[in-house]
């Protein structure tokens, strides 16, 4: 039902809008002189404001990279929190220039409802933690039958999870909470045998229970989340500059380009890193996406490279330790394929 | 006429006794106040056995088993979730609340630009506290300041982009600053219209009348989560795009144009309790009606419905945490955005200690209002006591 209503809203948005929302996004954003974008209001590890109440997180980060390929400078960029339902029809409406709030990439987001997505900045995908105390010897979702399953209310969660438990021909008892603390408590206190949500969530669960190391998170993936940054259609030169960002932090991290070595990297007689840094002979390529040739220079001045990211907000620099697992890169058996620079 | 022998009379009072021991002390108090029969001795004992039972643990959990320092989770952490408290503890974890303090209360307002919001505040309690001290001299100036000044300074103060100040945006506020900012706006503008308004619906002049009947019934009979919805989503769709309006303002008319109209109400009320003499005595005396209204029946009718009044106030002061259906964040909103959204409090302790800390800060303000109004009742109270 919530589902539907976002489409019915984000079609009359598209309406609405189509005919008046700029073509060009560019120079609108150099005229303002800053990006306005939509993150989440608080999920931990993608998108929270820090004790200063400055904005961190991975989805924060990918729109300061955005900002400092445009300006040569991180912090033109200014956020705007928003809720699950507002998120498409503050992107139609021109509020944001880009959405960058753990969005899965659907055919239906892609099409209805008017939107492009610039890459997938991280690969997540429903799953299930158990306690293992209490069933010992579970260790794949295919054994939960009969289980009690804690899970969020009015989420695709938990169509998905209808889905899978009838695919497997299984039984299962659902626990459905309205808000994500409750279901935390529920399950902690022991109401479910299961909880159910993104994995990257899981792990965000699992620092609250009071024993965490007795949770485990089964290996089943029940449901494909790409989640990625979104800018709204007819615009293909904004997209342009949001995808090539992403390109351009995968590119950096598999070049070995850091945060720490881009200045000594600008000398480097490798050609790839020559072409990615823009300090080849008459080079176009910053200037062809009507950026300056600095572009990723100043990309990864200002963030870091993707596995920089990527560590720093979710994975071992942060209390998440979440495995870089299908988001390594290609070269090392993950899913993060930058296309090249040349 | 027949004289009695008279042969004692009393010829002075008789000195007075000390009451019964029965009659006095905690003793007789407890049997009067608890113990007076059955059931009563019944629910005292049900209510001692409860506060036995919960009161320990809520202390023990807030301040004794409490952790008051710490860096990160870890310091509320036990041995088998990482940390180094014994297993099986629970209390709250402070360091968190501590930690996330200047969030709480100034949301995303640059640290750096912070005096402002406390100048801001000191100079409201400045005005604030001699306007609620009767013996205070001044209190024409004093409400000017308040009412009508107050709003300017606040306004250059917290805004800036003048005087050399840098503009700090309305998306940036946040916590407790905009809790008190939307009460503030709330509070002062919905008394004045609230009393329009119900002026206007007792009023004999028809179209005064029936336009004050429609804004009232109208406004109340929409949720306020609906309005502050479709003031969020719908209206950026109807204006051309890079036109915005700035949510903390369509949040600040929505909660004033709601008060005002649950205030009308209750102020109503009051002028209907007021007897046909008061109207016609000041009649009588030749006055016109702001003069009939200003001086005699306003101050009877407000003086009655004090305890509606702090009731609207007291419930407009909760109502501002419904922003956070705009994404805007008040001390509840962004409790709660530090409880989802920051993984270095991480711990089955910090969703607890967070909205305890916020309920008691909700408390706090709202137990003044209330004792305010009492304190306002009883030394107003000239005549229409039992």
């Amino acid at each position: 039902m919530k589902n539907v209503l976002t489409v019915a809203l984000g079609v009359t948005a598209l309406a609405f809008t189509a005919s008046v929302a700029s073509a060009d996004t560019l120079s609108d954003v150099k005229a303002k002189g800053f990006i306005q974008c939509g993150v989440n209001t608080g999920l931990a590890g993608f998108s929270a404001p820090n004790d200063k109440g400055e904005w961190t997180g991975l989805d924060v980060d990918f729109c300061r990279a955005m900002a400092a390929a445009i300006f040569g400078d991180g912090t033109k960029v200014k956020f705007t929190g928003l809720s699950a339902k507002d998120r498409f029809t503050a992107l139609q409406s021109g509020e944001i220039d880009v959405l960058s709030r753990n969005t899965t990439w659907t055919v239906n987001r892609d099409t209805a409802l008017g939107l492009n997505f610039a890459g997938v900045t991280y690969f997540d995908g429903q799953g299930f933690m158990i306690n293992a105390k209490k069933l010992p010897g579970v260790n794949s979702a295919l054994q939960l039958s009969g289980a009690a399953v804690c899970v969020q209310a009015g989420t695709t969660t938990e169509l998905n999870l209808a889905d899978y438990f009838k695919a497997n021909k299984m039984e299962y008892n659902p626990v459905v909470f309205e808000k994500f603390e409750e279901a935390n408590a529920a399950y902690d206190a022991g109401r479910c045998d299961a909880y159910t949500t993104d994995q990257s969530g899981l792990y965000a669960v699992r620092l609250q229970m009071s024993a965490p190391d007795d949770h485990v998170v089964l290996p089943e993936i029940i449901s494909k989340e790409p989640l990625g940054p979104a800018v709204r259609q007819g615009d293909d030169k904004w997209l342009d500059i949001a995808k090539w960002t992403y390109y351009a932090l995968l590119n950096a991290e598999e070049a070995g380009i850091t945060q720490a070595n881009v200045e000594e990297m600008k000398n480097s007689e490798n050609p790839d890193i020559k072409r990615i840094l823009g300090v080849e002979a008459e080079t176009k390529i910053g200037t062809d996406l009507g950026l300056d040739n600095a572009w990723v220079v100043n990309i990864i001045k200002a963030t870091g490279n993707y596995g920089e990211i990527f560590e720093r907000n979710v994975g071992s620099g942060s209390p998440l330790k979440i495995a870089r697992g299908i988001n390594a890169l290609w070269t090392k058996g993950g899913l993060q394929y930058g296309m090249p620079i040349r | 006429m027949q004289e009695h022998d008279l042969s004692w009379v009393r010829t002075e009072m008789a000195l007075a006794q000390a009451a019964p021991r029965s009659e006095v002390g905690p003793l007789a108090w407890a049997r009067k106040s608890l113990f007076a029969t059955p059931v009563d001795s019944a629910l005292t004992i049900i209510a001692a056995l409860a506060l036995a039972w919960a009161l320990p643990q809520m202390l023990n959990w807030a301040f004794f088993n409490a952790v008051w320092s710490g860096a990160d989770r870890t310091a509320c952490l036990t041995t088998e979730q990482g940390g180094f408290l014994p297993a099986g503890w629970t209390g709250a974890c402070w360091p968190f609340i501590d930690a996330r303090l200047g969030y709480f209360t100034f949301g995303r307002y640059p640290v750096d630009e912070r005096w402002r919001v406390i100048l801001c505040g000191a100079i409201f309690l400045a005005l604030l506290v001699p306007l609620l001290t009767p013996r205070a001299p001044f209190k024409r100036l004093n409400a000017i300041l308040f009412f009508a000044v107050f709003p300017f300074i606040a306004f250059f103060l917290l805004l800036g982009g003048y005087f050399g100040l840098p503009y700090v945006e309305t998306p940036l506020w946040g916590g407790l600053m905009v809790t008190l900012v939307i009460s503030y706006v709330g509070i002062v503008t919905s008394l004045p219209l609230g009393i329009l308004l119900a002026l206007g619906r007792r009023s004999k002049m028809p179209i005064v009348k029936l336009l004050s009947v429609i804004f009232i019934e109208t406004v109340r009979g929409v949720p306020l989560v609906a309005v502050l919805f479709m003031a969020s989503f719908m209206l950026p769709l109807f204006v051309p795009p890079g036109m915005t309006f700035d949510k903390l303002l369509r949040a600040l008319i929505g909660v004033a144009l709601f008060s005002s109209a649950y205030m009308a109400e209750v102020i109503r009320g009051g002028l209907q309790a007021i007897p046909k003499g008061q109207y016609e005595g000041a009649d009588s005396l030749g006055l016109g009606y702001w003069q009939k209204m200003g001086l005699i029946v306003m101050p009877q009718a407000l003086k009655l419905v004090i305890p509606g009044i702090v009731n609207t106030f007291i419930g407009l002061f909760k109502d501002t945490t419904l922003v956070l259906i705009i994404s805007l964040f008040d001390l509840l909103g962004t409790v709660k955005q530090s409880i989802s959204g920051d993984p270095t409090w991480a711990t089955p302790q910090t969703a607890k200690t967070g909205y305890v800390f916020a309920a008691a800060v909700f408390w706090i303000f709202c137990f003044s209002m209330s004792r305010y109004s009492i304190y306002m009742e009883r030394r107003l109270d000239t005549g229409h006591r039992k």
